[in-house]
C-alpha cells in the first residue's frame, strides 16, 4: 500500500459564495485524496458542489463573491491554497489541467485552434523551445486526439461538437499535466461521439499515465472508467470507494441507492421508477443534521439533530450516514 | 386497444438553405396508437424535433399526410389547425426557457383555455386550474409564484399542466426530461406515466437517452438523418436490433453495471454528416462498417424483418 502516492488530497474544504445578502454554502468540509494514476469519479447532481470543487482546486474561483472557508488541498506537498497568484499561474495548465462542460463555449472564436492550443505552450515555455518547436507539439496534440494537423489554421465554428471537445481536451494535454480534471467532459455530446471521446480519453490517459478526476451525474461512465467513486451530497461527500464499493457492495449510503434506483435501467422491465422524494436542500439554507435527511426514507430522529460522522465499513469504503454508525443499536434500543 | 389515433404517411419536412435542401424529415411513416407511447430516438440533428413540430403543425409540412383518426390535417388552414391542437398538445424541452417570465403560474397554466375559449367562466377556470395543479402535484401555494422562482422539476410541471389544460388526447414530448437531474427525472417520468394511465393519453416522445425511451414506450422509432431507419416494439428492439445504427448507438450508451466495464464496444467511426441534399442510398452508409456496393446505389426501404419489426437495410438477413 505504502507505494501508492497521492497525489492530490482536499482536506475540509469549505467553500461559500455570498451574493445579494445570501450566502450560498456550496463546499461544507469535504476531503477526499486521489492516487496517482487512478481515476477518481466525482458523481452528484446539479448543485452538489462538484464544479465548485474543481474550480477550488484550479483556483479558479470567481474572486469577488467566492470565499474559501477553511481547508487544504494538498498537490505534491503544496498547498495551493497557500500558493501565491503567480505560483498557481505555473501550476494550473502544466501540471493540473481542466477540460470544462461545454465545448461550444470554452473556446475562443475568434482565434484558430492552433493558435489556442500553442498559447498554453508558449506560456508555460520553460524550455525556451522556439515557435517552430511549440508549433511541432502543437501538431502532434492534433493527431494525438484524432485531429489532422492540417486543420491548425481553422476556426472553432467550423468544428463539430465532438470534434471541439477533442481540441478542448488537446489543450489541456499540451503540457503533458499530472492531473486532469475533466468536468462533464461529454455531458454535451451525443452517445455515439460521447462513446469515442471517452474511449480516446481513457486511451490517452493509459498512454500519458495521468491521473484523472472526473465530474459526472451519468453513472455509466463512472462504471466504465472510474477506479474510485465520491458521491457529493450538498457540498460534501457521503459515501466514498472503489467502484466496485460503489457498483456491487452491499452497504450504501440511503442517496447513492436513491440515484441508482432512480436511473432507467436498459435490463429491468420495469414500467415505474423509484425517484428520490424531494428535491435538493437549498444551499442558502441547510437542514440541521444530515443533509439528506428531509429526504432519506431511513431517517431516525437521531439524524435531525446531529451531522454524521465519516464510518469506514472497509478500508477502502467511506459512508457518512447514522445507519452504519457504531453502537447503532444501543441508540435505537433507547 | 390497437386503435390507431395518428398517423403519419410519406411525411417530408424540408427546409430551403444557401447551400441546398435540407433533409430534415423525409419519407416518415409512423403510427400513433391510442394509448400508447411511441419513443422516437436519435442523435441531434436527425430530424426528431421537428418531426414532433411537422406532426403538430408547428411547421408546415413539405408534403406527405398526417391523418388524425383518418382525417388528413396536413392541408389545414390556420382556423381549423387551431381547432385541432386542442386535441394534440406539446411539452417542450427546456422548461426553463418555454414558461414566460413574467406570467405566473396561474396565468400560464390558464392561458390555453383562454385562448382557446373552451371555458368561459372565470370561476370554472380557477377550479380547473387548481384541478390541474393537483394532478401534476404542484402545491396550490405556488399558483401566484413566478417560473423563476421554482426549481426545474416544478417548471416542467407547469409544463405538463399547460399540455394538460385542453384535455388533449396526443402529447408531443420534446426532450422533456433532458433538462433535469437523474432523482427528478424519475418523478416526471413516473408522473407521465400515471398521467398516460388515468386519462388515456397517446404519447410521441421524442429523446436522445435509450434507457428513458425504453422505459417510457411501447414502441420505438429510430431516426438517423431525416430517416426512420427501424421501428419495433420496446422490448424488441432492445433485445433484437437488426439495423447496424442502432446497433451501435445500444452499444454506446455506458451501463452502470461493473460486468459491463473493458468490453470492447463498437465505436461508430466518424460524424453525422450533412442533411443537405443526401446521396442516395442508405443514409447511414457512410458509417457503417458493413457498407457494400448496393447500400449507395438505390434507396432503402424499411422491411417488416420479424412480425412487427421493420428495419432499412440492405443486408439485414445477413448480419
Amino acid at each position: 500500500m505504502s507505494k501508492i502516492h497521492t497525489i492530490l488530497e482536499v482536506k475540509d474544504l469549505r467553500v461559500a459564495y455570498a451574493g445579494s445578502g445570501e450566502r450560498v454554502q456550496a463546499v461544507n468540509g469535504l476531503s477526499f485524496g486521489v492516487q496517482e494514476g487512478e481515476c477518481l469519479g466525482l458523481v452528484g447532481e446539479t448543485g452538489a458542489g462538484k464544479t465548485t470543487v474543481a474550480l477550488s482546486v484550479m483556483g479558479l474561483l470567481p474572486e469577488r463573491t467566492s470565499r474559501i472557508e477553511s481547508g487544504e488541498i494538498i498537490f505534491e506537498g503544496r498547498d495551493l491554497l497557500q500558493c501565491k497568484k503567480k505560483e498557481m499561474q505555473a501550476i494550473r495548465g502544466e501540471k493540473i489541467s481542466m477540460i470544462f462542460q461545454d465545448p461550444m463555449t470554452s473556446l475562443n472564436p475568434v482565434l484558430t485552434i492552433g493558435e489556442q492550443i500553442l498559447e498554453g505552450l508558449e506560456l508555460h515555455n520553460e524550455e525556451k523551445k522556439s515557435r517552430e518547436e511549440l508549433i511541432a507539439r502543437v501538431h502532434e496534440m492534433l493527431e494525438l486526439v484524432g485531429i489532422p494537423a492540417a486543420r491548425y489554421h481553422e476556426y472553432p465554428h467550423q468544428f463539430s461538437g465532438g470534434m471541439k471537445q477533442r481540441v478542448v481536451i488537446a489543450m489541456a494535454l499540451a503540457c503533458s499535466p499530472k492531473l486532469l480534471i475533466a468536468d462533464e467532459p461529454t455531458t454535451a455530446l451525443d452517445v455515439t461521439i460521447q462513446a469515442q471521446v471517452l474511449d480516446m480519453m481513457s486511451q490517452l490517459r493509459e498512454r500519458l499515465g495521468m491521473t484523472m478526476i472526473l465530474i459526472t451525474h451519468d453513472l455509466g461512465i463512472v462504471a466504465e472508467k472510474c477506479d474510485t467513486v465520491a458521491t457529493v451530497y450538498a457540498g460534501e461527500i457521503i459515501e466514498f470507494g472503489t467502484v466496485e464499493d460503489i457498483f456491487s457492495g452491499e452497504a450504501h449510503h440511503p442517496y447513492t441507492k436513491g440515484l441508482f434506483d432512480a436511473l432507467p435501467s436498459l435490463v429491468s422491465t420495469e414500467r415505474r421508477l423509484k425517484s428520490i422524494e424531494g428535491l435538493m436542500p437549498d444551499p442558502t439554507d441547510l437542514p440541521a443534521g444530515c443533509k439528506f435527511h428531509p429526504r432519506c426514507p431511513r431517517c431516525k430522529p437521531i439524524c435531525r439533530e446531529r451531522e454524521p460522522e465519516p464510518v469506514q465499513i472497509s478500508q477502502s469504503h467511506m459512508i457518512k450516514c447514522f445507519l452504519y454508525a457504531q453502537g447503532e443499536e444501543e441508540m435505537g434500543s433507547r | 386497444m390497437n386503435e390507431i389515433l395518428l398517423e403519419t404517411r410519406q411525411l417530408k419536412k424540408y427546409f430551403q438553405t444557401p447551400r441546398g435542401l435540407l433533409h430534415a424529415v423525409d419519407d416518415v411513416n409512423l403510427q400513433f396508437r391510442r394509448g400508447k407511447t411511441l419513443g422516437v430516438v436519435g442523435e441531434s440533428g436527425c430530424g426528431k424535433s421537428t418531426l414532433g413540430r411537422t406532426i403538430l403543425k408547428l411547421l408546415e409540412p413539405t408534403s406527405g399526410e398526417i391523418l388524425y383518426k383518418g382525417t388528413d390535417i396536413a392541408g389545414y388552414g390556420r382556423r381549423d389547425t387551431k381547432r385541432m391542437r386542442q386535441h394534440m398538445q406539446m411539452i417542450f424541452q427546456d422548461p426553463y426557457a418555454s414558461l414566460d417570465p413574467r406570467m405566473t403560474v396561474r396565468e400560464i397554466i390558464s392561458e390555453p383555455i383562454y385562448i382557446n375559449k373552451t371555458m368561459t367562466d372565470r370561476r370554472e377556470i380557477e377550479k380547473k386550474v387548481g384541478q390541474l395543479m393537483e394532478t401534476v402535484g404542484l402545491a396550490a401555494r405556488l399558483s401566484n409564484a413566478y417560473p423563476h422562482e421554482l426549481d426545474g422539476g416544478r417548471r416542467q410541471r407547469i409544463g405538463i399542466a399547460k399540455a394538460l389544460a385542453l384535455e388533449p388526447e396526443f402529447i408531443v414530448c420534446d426532450e422533456p426530461v433532458s433538462a433535469l437531474d437523474v432523482s427528478i427525472q424519475a418523478q416526471i417520468l413516473n408522473l407521465m406515466l400515471d398521467l398516460q394511465e388515468e386519462l388515456g393519453l397517446t404519447y410521441m416522445f421524442v429523446t436522445h437517452d435509450l434507457s428513458v425511451v425504453k422505459m417510457i414506450s411501447d414502441e420505438i422509432a429510430v431516426m438517423y438523418l431525416g430517416k426512420c431507419v427501424e421501428r419495433a416494439p420496446s422490448q424488441e428492439l432492445f433485445s433484437h436490433p437488426y439495423h447496424p445504427y442502432t446497433k451501435a448507438l445500444l452499444s454506446a450508451i455506458p451501463v452502470p453495471d461493473l460486468s459491463c466495464r473493458g468490453k470492447k464496444r463498437e465505436v461508430l467511426k466518424g460524424e453525422v454528416v450533412s442533411p443537405i441534399d443526401p446521396a442516395p442510398g442508405c443514409r447511414f452508409a457512410l458509417r457503417c462498417r458493413h457498407c457494400t456496393e448496393r447500400c449507395t446505389q438505390g434507396p432503402v426501404e424499411l422491411l417488416e424483418v420479424a412480425p412487427g419489426h421493420m428495419a432499412a437495410c440492405c443486408r439485414w438477413s445477413e448480419l
